[in-house]
């Protein structure tokens, strides 16, 4: 972990007609870091990142990617500087199947500058690349998961798919939007250790979650949101005993009751 | 009374696995090149086995239908632009070449490769404005195009006005004409097959499947949407410089609706997503129209009819249908 931030977020703020969705966030992110992201639904978690990544334009603010303003590009633009990111819902290509899935990144600018996946060297055939990157990130090629539409496959192998299209484009950092939602808890516990080597393997990750447990087990730091604004920043244990964050998750009169049986 | 389903099953033939194609016997070599051999060998027989010159006119132009409903068929089902501007494409094209045989004094062996490229250029160029946007725009600003065409050249006077260009060049002979226009039918229907299944023809799949993960994967979409309608208004102008040389005519009439409509009535019928599908419609609903000109206006009804009744009783279209009858076993099973 260096000290340089990769990714300082500046007072950003997003409007939707009256309402403010997200208000003034600022936040900075090391190289190497996983920061969590967390909130009740609808307080504008999903919204921020949609802001850093480009996909909706900011009020006012700015994004800093390595000491650059990045706010106000389009999307693949950002994407194509290396921050990738994962969609809430799904976003396959679902007439394709798995493997063909991520010839798309492995076809953009950014994958033929890096090589892909590993990097370095010349980007061989894409459909081989694509099926090691799917089985380095648990499809198995014995069963001929990679090979099968991505139509007809769960929500685990297309959360983890979501995942691989990210890492086909070698990116510097990826911001991924609740891939632990809608898993089951062996499925959860699989995918932590993904989560670790993915960061081992000096990639930087914003993680938005609603599953508490695994996300203190991984992230370095964690935010949390509500109502557009940012309630607090800190480590794991820090959020954890703070009392605005159980106001915020629980409601200010619960949270002496939760506090007993917790 | 016991309850029935349909069980469908894939005829245990292993095609091919990764790439390599893995044949075995004839039989399994036939099942594969059969059907496109009936195909390709049905339509250059076609000139011989038809005897009078009109029926052989009325195949030229099943041929330039057929390559607009490849090109409506590509953009609307792999690149997600619903095209409704056939006539367009065809009007450039034709226009095009008309203006380079009868200016410049081109051949149509120059004139016809390079109204198509140019004509590409322009209606690319005229489309992109439209490109960035999502939904129905590209189809409303395409079917509005050449309606805009024609009453500019009707109002300024320009390119011959209401009388259009006339004295173009025809082809050599009839066969040149019929064999030049067969084979680039069968050449951009087997290309644009195999384009669709390339990679980039993956990223076009992809725009079409899903926008924004393309985005996120740090693609510019307009650059690619770009891309395809450059290949499809290609072979729509393709098919109006070949149409020109073959009438020796170019005039507004190149504009009109028709042009526009039955590629996508031939989609219809044919089986949408397969590219075969709107050949096989063509030669279907060209020469009915043909056969129901004798009716006058009331061989519009029996058309109607026809596609009303294939839209209910067979909205997948015929292509569809008989691959899922070639390619699988059917049987019914008890629940």
């Amino acid at each position: 972990m260096s000290d340089e931030p990769i990714l300082q977020v500046k007072d950003v703020t997003k409007i939707f007609g009256g309402i403010t969705a997200v208000n003034h966030i600022s936040f900075d992110i090391k190289e190497g870091e996983i920061l969590g992201i967390i909130g009740p639904n609808g307080s504008g978690k999903t919204t921020l990142i949609n802001c850093i990544t480009g996909f909706i334009k900011i009020a006012s603010g700015k994004v800093m990617y390595h000491g650059k303003n990045i706010a106000g590009k389009p999307a693949h633009k950002i994407a194509d500087m290396g921050i990738a990111r994962t969609f809430q819902i799904m976003r396959p290509y679902y007439s394709l199947p798995c493997y063909k899935n991520l010839v798309i990144p492995l076809f953009s600018p950014r994958a033929k500058r890096t090589g892909g996946w590993r990097g370095g060297g010349k980007l061989g055939d894409r459909d081989t690349v694509g099926i090691d990157i799917l089985e380095e990130i648990g499809f198995e090629r014995d069963s001929f998961v990679p090979y099968k539409i991505a139509s007809t496959l769960p929500t685990g192998y297309l959360k983890r798919l979501e995942l691989a299209r990210c890492l086909a484009l070698k990116p510097e950092l990826i911001i991924c939007d609740e891939v632990f939602s809608g898993l089951s808890m062996s499925e959860i516990a699989s995918m932590v250790p993904l989560i670790e080597r993915l960061q081992m393997g000096g990639i930087t990750l914003i993680m938005i979650e609603h599953r508490l447990r695994e996300l203190f087990q991984v992230a370095n730091r964690v935010m949390v949101m509500n109502f557009g604004e940012k309630v607090i920043e800190g480590t794991s244990e820090q959020v954890m005993s703070d009392e605005k964050v159980r106001e915020v998750y629980f409601g200010s009169e619960a949270s002496e009751e939760v506090m007993k049986y917790a | 009374m016991e309850e029935r389903r349909k069980e469908r099953l894939d005829r245990g033939i292993k095609i091919r696995t990764d790439k390599i194609y893995a044949l075995m016997s004839w039989r399994e070599l036939s099942y594969l090149t059969l059907p496109r051999l009936v195909l390709i060998v049905g339509m250059l027989i076609l000139p011989f086995v038809i005897p009078s010159a009109y029926w052989q006119r009325v195949i030229s132009i099943v041929c330039v239908y057929a390559l607009l409903g490849l090109s409506f068929d590509f953009l609307a089902q792999f690149v997600g632009l619903v095209s409704l501007g056939g006539a367009f494409f065809i009007g450039i094209g034709g226009y095009l070449a008309a203006i380079l045989n009868t200016s410049l004094g081109l051949p149509p062996l120059i004139t016809i490769p390079a109204a198509t490229v140019i004509g590409a250029a322009i209606s690319t160029l005229l489309l992109l404005p439209c490109l960035p946007l999502r939904g129905v725009y590209f189809s409303i600003v395409t079917l509005m195009y050449p309606l805009v065409a024609a009453r500019i050249i009707e109002a300024l006077d320009i390119l011959g006005g209401t009388d259009g260009i006339m004295g173009v060049e025809s082809f050599s002979s009839n066969w040149t004409e019929q064999y030049f226009i067969i084979f680039m039918t069968l050449i951009f229907l087997f290309g644009l097959r195999r384009l669709v299944n390339t990679d980039l023809g993956l990223v076009f799949r992809a725009v079409k499947d899903n926008d924004q993960a393309v985005k996120a994967s740090g693609i510019n979409i307009t650059t690619y949407k770009a891309i395809a309608v450059f290949i499809a208004s290609g072979v729509g102008c393709l098919a109006g410089a070949c149409l020109v040389h073959i009438y020796m005519w170019s005039g507004i009439s190149l504009f009109a609706l028709d042009f526009s409509i039955l590629p996508i009535a031939a989609t219809v019928i044919g089986g949408a997503g397969t590219l075969v599908g709107p050949v096989l419609g063509c030669f279907i609903l060209v020469p009915i129209s043909e056969l129901l000109r004798a009716f006058g206006t009331l061989r519009i009804v029996f058309y109607s009819l026809i596609l009303v009744a294939f839209i209910v009783f067979r909205s997948e279209g015929i292509m569809v249908y008989g691959q899922r009858k070639y390619h699988q076993f059917e049987r019914w099973v008890k629940i």
